[in-house]
């Protein structure tokens, strides 16, 4: 038991801290594209410089991103080697496909971002700023399609190794203790994997939080450049593109993607809808509980509720019931794994089929409210650009709104955590959806003080990691983009200097 | 020859890319307390500047391989090798953090700290890769369920801390001859002045290598006398490794890396082509060990990941050249370096 939640935490401890860096680079990297494809356009040295200071960002963003990447990768087999023995048939490929057509690409073009301006002209220069880009998505889209894997499992079967020859298992095959070890998930159609049910749908809701990220990024700095009244002119373009790109994310994650996410939960893992909203009993008009605190004793949720609006956000439909806790998982579920257990020790049973119903439901609604905060913000924001106040800031308004928007950067951070938690605790008791459980995912070779020591390790060094990066980014903020443009002339092709490297600095 | 052994060779492929790769970074890294001069640390650091990390991406993918390929070697050494790996972890975490921190400040002891740190987690890093690889020579006890069952100082035996000691000194002379080739003028001069005292060094301790080998890992010998042409790659190794003066002395450093880096493959290989066909040699008990048939996943996805290695690879190995195309060259001083 200890041994689980020390592999737990130390899981959610990397992880969190690791996914703080990488949707920073991807949206970055998305405002970069567009930044060198505005100075590739208009030729104005404006759109250079901006590309110039927020690549030294982004360079900061990456660098923590790769150094706490390693580790993810390696967790898996150190702390879950149970799992994954269980599971790299599927996954294994997955994070190898992530490792040859994201990593490779990132890494390798990010060294002509970073320290080729000098050394290839704009257009290649744009080329590999595009590739690093890509190679930054292609990463989210095979890390995602491997966790929707194991969100909603589709395309494999299971198989049993006997006497060294592996067998083939039926299909609802139900995982006992004797088969760990020895059973094991092995692909049957490698797109119906890719493209599980849930693959699409959480696969446009992280990258548009990654987008979300990047471009609150951006509009904090420039806001808090147009409050200093530095940089003034920069601060002003760097706000337009970070606003717009902001504002385009923003409205497709809370319109669009939010929604759709949900609805395919509610489909397939009605469990976890049922606990991010606290929904226990099944009733008509099954109403949404804008914020409050579930108890779990009594079944009951406080706080303001709305009646029929969960049904009609699920189903389009009011009176359409969500189904609830108290029946699910389904008594066939319970029955096919304990058999012989009479109603009432099934009533007992099912609650240990639930995730942390109060935890699921408070991260969730962090999520959706933040989420909607922001929502409100870029309309505001939106709405001040198009009387043309947004720049405008002897008006105290204006200097409100700024201010709000320096502090919008954490927005993305917390709705991107509190929507990971969601996923991840709302899943549970599974590690692979309704298949494997956590607790029988472990290594068997590790022991709790070992977690433990390595826990440490990372607390430290992580804690020592996260204040470089704040004292390293508030001293680039600090700093500035460059003003002078004269001492870095960009080539005028890129023929020549392919030919000829520069020698001279 | 089947799918397994294509695996085989594919991930030794990656782990070979990145010994070779991340094998002069790290020796660059293992080096840098010896260059005194604040401006020649820089440039030491900015010869693997923009190719470091791209180098580090061959330990990830090379990884990925090893887990969707043969998962059950990946989940076994993984899990055996837990404190080991961790530290592993750290001393890559610090050498990223040092490379990219170093030179943001002026301040000496601000750049002293860093230096320290990149350094020591350089030669912690091919220690620890060297004392993995020499537990899996040995081989490691294993039980029926093929899990780990020896301790954290299990791993520390002789053997493996000796070949850990070899492989430092490796990738020492590996990233000396890597700076001798990206720099000019001063450093040059002193880098180039080790090559043959690291040379030598390393050569004495190879040899004495071989010679525990032969004499701790029982195994060894008869593999050998199965297959004696692995004699032929060892010779030819240590002329390839001879060559290096020679080719530096010519002032052809180019040549004398390139002649490393075939060194480095042909030691890989050698380790390949003797410990074929296991992934994981259980000692003592050899029937507990793992394959390239028992630790494999299934045929499916071997074929289906062969076809991803055969579209990515290429594209890869293409425009990482092309990389290395375009920074060829001395390495110098800019206001985006390190």
């Amino acid at each position: 038991m200890t041994t689980e939640i020390l592999a737990r935490v130390q899981f959610a401890f990397t992880i969190m801290f690791h996914y703080i860096y990488p949707p920073l680079s991807i949206g970055l990297g998305v405002v970069l594209v567009m930044m060198e494809a505005l100075w590739l356009k208009t030729g104005n040295p404006k759109f250079h410089n901006m590309a110039r200071y927020w690549t030294r960002i982004f360079a900061l963003t990456f660098a923590i991103g790769v150094a706490t990447g390693i580790v993810m990768e390696f967790e898996f087999g150190t702390n879950w080697a149970t799992y994954s023995r269980f599971v790299g048939d599927i996954f294994g490929s997955a994070l190898a496909a992530e490792g040859i057509f994201a990593f490779f690409l990132e890494s390798g073009f990010l060294a002509i971002l970073l320290f080729g301006w000098n050394k290839v002209g704009p257009k290649l220069h744009f080329f590999a700023t595009c590739m690093v880009c890509l190679g930054a998505h292609f990463s989210a889209i095979w890390i995602v399609v491997a966790n929707s894997w194991m969100q909603t499992p589709a395309g494999y079967h299971l198989e049993k190794v006997v006497d060294g020859k592996p067998v083939r298992l039926l299909e609802g095959h139900v995982v006992g203790p004797g088969d760990l070890g020895t059973v094991r998930a092995v692909i049957d159609d490698f797109w119906a994997m890719v493209f599980n049910p849930s693959s699409v749908d959480r696969l446009t809701h992280v990258l548009l939080g990654c987008w979300m990220a990047g471009a609150f990024l951006v509009v904090s700095i420039s806001a808090f450049y147009l409050l200093r009244g530095r940089h003034i002119e920069f601060a002003k373009s760097s706000m337009r593109v970070g606003l717009a790109f902001a504002a385009v994310s923003t409205i497709l994650q809370v319109g669009l993607s939010g929604s759709q996410t949900a609805e395919g939960v509610v489909k397939n893992q009605p469990i976890k809808l049922a606990a991010m909203e606290g929904v226990f009993e099944t009733r008509p008009y099954t109403p949404m509980t804008l914020f409050g605190w579930v108890d779990e004793e009594t079944q009951e949720v406080s706080g303001p509720k709305v009646p029929g609006l969960l049904s009609f956000l699920v189903y389009k439909n009011f009176k359409t019931p969500v189904v609830g806790l108290n029946d699910l998982p389904t008594d066939d579920f319970l029955h096919k794994r304990h058999p012989g257990a009479s109603p009432e020790e099934l009533e007992k049973i099912r609650p240990s089929y639930w995730p942390k119903v109060n935890f699921t439901f408070q991260v969730y609604h962090i999520m959706i409210i933040v989420g909607t905060a922001l929502l409100g913000l870029v309309v505001v924001a939106l709405f001040f650009w198009w009387r043309g106040w947004l720049f405008r800031t002897d008006l105290i308004w204006t200097r409100w709104l700024l201010m709000a928007l320096v502090l919008s950067v954490l927005g993305p951070q917390i709705a991107n955590q509190a929507g990971w938690f969601t996923a991840e605790i709302g899943r549970q008791p599974w590690i692979v959806y309704e298949i494997l459980k956590t607790s029988d995912s472990l290594s068997k070779a590790v022991r709790a003080e070992e977690i433990l020591a390595s826990l440490i390790m990372f607390a430290f060094v992580y804690t020592l990691l996260f204040a470089l990066f704040i004292y390293t980014l508030t001293r680039k903020i600090q700093h500035g983009p460059d003003t002078e443009e004269s001492s870095e002339e960009m080539p005028e092709s890129w023929k020549s200097v392919i030919r000829k490297p520069s020698l001279t600095n | 020859m089947d799918l397994n052994i294509i695996w085989y060779i594919l991930v030794g492929v990656l782990f070979t890319g990145y010994a070779v790769l991340d094998g002069f970074d790290l020796g660059v890294g293992a080096l840098h307390l010896f260059v005194k001069k604040d401006e020649h640390r820089r440039l030491m650091l900015n010869s693997i500047g923009p190719v470091w990390d791209g180098n580090e991406v061959w330990l990830v993918t090379g990884g990925g391989a090893l887990f969707a390929a043969f998962p059950e070697a990946y989940a076994t050494v993984f899990s055996g090798f837990y404190l080991a790996f961790m530290m592993l972890l750290v001393c890559l975490i610090f050498r990223a953090v040092a490379i990219e921190f170093r030179s943001k400040e002026p301040w000496g002891w601000w750049r002293k700290i860093w230096d320290v740190a990149f350094s020591f987690s350089s030669i912690l890093s091919s220690f620890l890769i060297g004392v993995a690889m020499g537990n899996l020579v040995r081989g490691i006890p294993l039980g029926t369920d093929r899990e780990y069952q020896g301790t954290f100082l299990n791993l520390l035996n002789p053997y493996s801390i000796f070949f850990g000691c070899t492989t430092v000194l490796l990738f020492a002379m590996h990233g000396a001859i890597y700076v001798s080739m990206k720099t000019d003028g001063d450093l040059q001069n002193l880098v180039r002045g080790w090559i043959p005292r690291l040379i030598g060094v390393f050569l004495a301790f190879y040899f004495i290598f071989n010679l525990y080998t032969i004499v701790d890992v029982e195994w060894v010998l008869s593999a050998v006398r199965a297959k004696p042409w692995v004699f032929a790659i060892v010779t030819i190794n240590v002329l390839i490794v001879l060559n290096i003066p020679r080719e530096i002395s010519k002032g052809r450093e180019f040549y004398a890396f390139l002649s490393s880096c075939v060194g480095m493959c042909l030691m890989m290989m050698t380790f390949g082509l003797t410990y074929f066909p296991y992934m994981v040699r259980s000692n003592p008990v050899l029937e507990n060990s793992l394959t390239i048939y028992n630790a494999a996943s299934s045929q499916k996805t071997l074929g289906i990941m062969l076809v991803i290695a055969i579209i990515g690879v290429p594209i890869v190995l293409a425009y990482t050249a092309s990389i290395y195309w375009i920074f060829r060259g001395k390495t110098t001083l800019t206001k985006h370096s390190y």
